[in-house]
């Protein structure tokens, strides 16, 4: 009984937390009700037993993801009246669609014959020992190696491209040339010069 | 007891209110960044569902790989935006017209 009212609450928050991320006036806030959305899913995804993933999704999403979208927040001077103008033109064809999209589920879900009431009942509670980091750690590093290397391969190249995208050189800035610096000669900055002696009469 | 069907319609609704979102927000770019971030957790609900329910872990392996891919593109988007800001002094997707014929 405790979980189901658990999932309640949580759900209120999060469906709560989502609809402030959509009509939120102000950037920021859409963002710091995102991160309320993101650590709010990590419980219920530890209702479910998901222990790993719960705390991946708090330190990757609410650490390093909605960190980087507030700085781009607070980087932009953006004209927000500008932005929010004609907010709510299409606003009935999103409302029609999201119906449309609740009602499909919730058929489907609600559906005798699709044969989800098979999945009724959550396999038994695990054993007390039981450690989720190490069941996915021994999948990931067998069966799924190599989706598991093309997704490091692709992280690294985001890596690279963010960085490419957003350098930038700017004329008439003053800055050292390490490489000219270090290839030098003294014969590059002293000349000594011979010259006959003065005569002193 | 939680029940699957729970699950799905709360990931329903969650998408629901995404989508609707895309459609509110269709000029900011950065909340439809924000929008698409939802959208990605409302699917990652649905394989962390089905891996409780089917009590197989491979639907954990997938959110994994969601998060990856939705880091990546979250990382990459911001990249293009502040990039945009830089050029244009606005990131209203209508402005965005350049390589219209």
């Amino acid at each position: 009984m405790l979980p189901l009212i658990l999932f309640y609450v949580f759900a209120t928050i999060l469906v709560g937390a989502a609809i402030g991320v959509i009509v939120s006036r102000n950037p920021v806030y859409s963002a710091l009700l995102l991160v309320l959305c993101f650590v709010t899913s990590a419980a219920i995804w530890l209702l479910l037993q998901a222990e790993f993933l719960a705390l991946v999704l708090v330190l990757v999403y609410v650490g390093a993801v909605m960190v980087l979208f507030l700085f781009v927040v607070m980087m932009l001077d953006i004209d927000l009246e500008a932005l929010r103008a004609g907010f709510t033109r299409y606003a009935w064809l999103g409302a029609l669609i999201a119906g449309v999209v609740v009602l499909e589920i919730v058929g489907v879900v609600l559906s005798k014959r699709l044969g989800i009431e098979v999945m009724r009942s959550a396999s038994p509670p695990l054993p007390a020992d039981y450690s989720n980091t190490t069941e996915l750690g021994a999948v990931l590093y067998t069966r799924y190696v190599y989706p598991f290397e093309i997704a490091a391969m692709l992280l690294l190249v985001a890596i690279i491209a963010a960085i490419a995208l957003t350098l930038r050189h700017r004329q008439g800035l003053k800055v050292q040339n390490i490489a000219s610096q270090v290839a030098v000669r003294a014969s590059d900055r002293v000349r000594l010069v011979k010259m006959e002696p003065e005569q002193r009469k | 007891m939680i029940t699957l069907a729970h699950l799905l319609t709360l990931s329903a609704v969650l998408f629901a209110i995404s989508v609707a979102g895309i459609f509110l927000n269709r000029k900011n770019v950065l909340l439809l960044l924000m929008c698409i971030e939802l959208l990605l957790l409302a699917a990652n609900f649905n394989f962390v569902a089905f891996a409780r329910y089917l009590g197989q872990i491979d639907g954990q392996l997938f959110v994994f790989f969601v998060l990856t891919v939705a880091a990546a593109e979250s990382a990459i988007g911001l990249a293009i935006l502040v990039v945009l800001f830089r050029e244009r002094r606005t990131i209203d997707v209508e402005d965005l017209n350049t390589l219209k014929g």
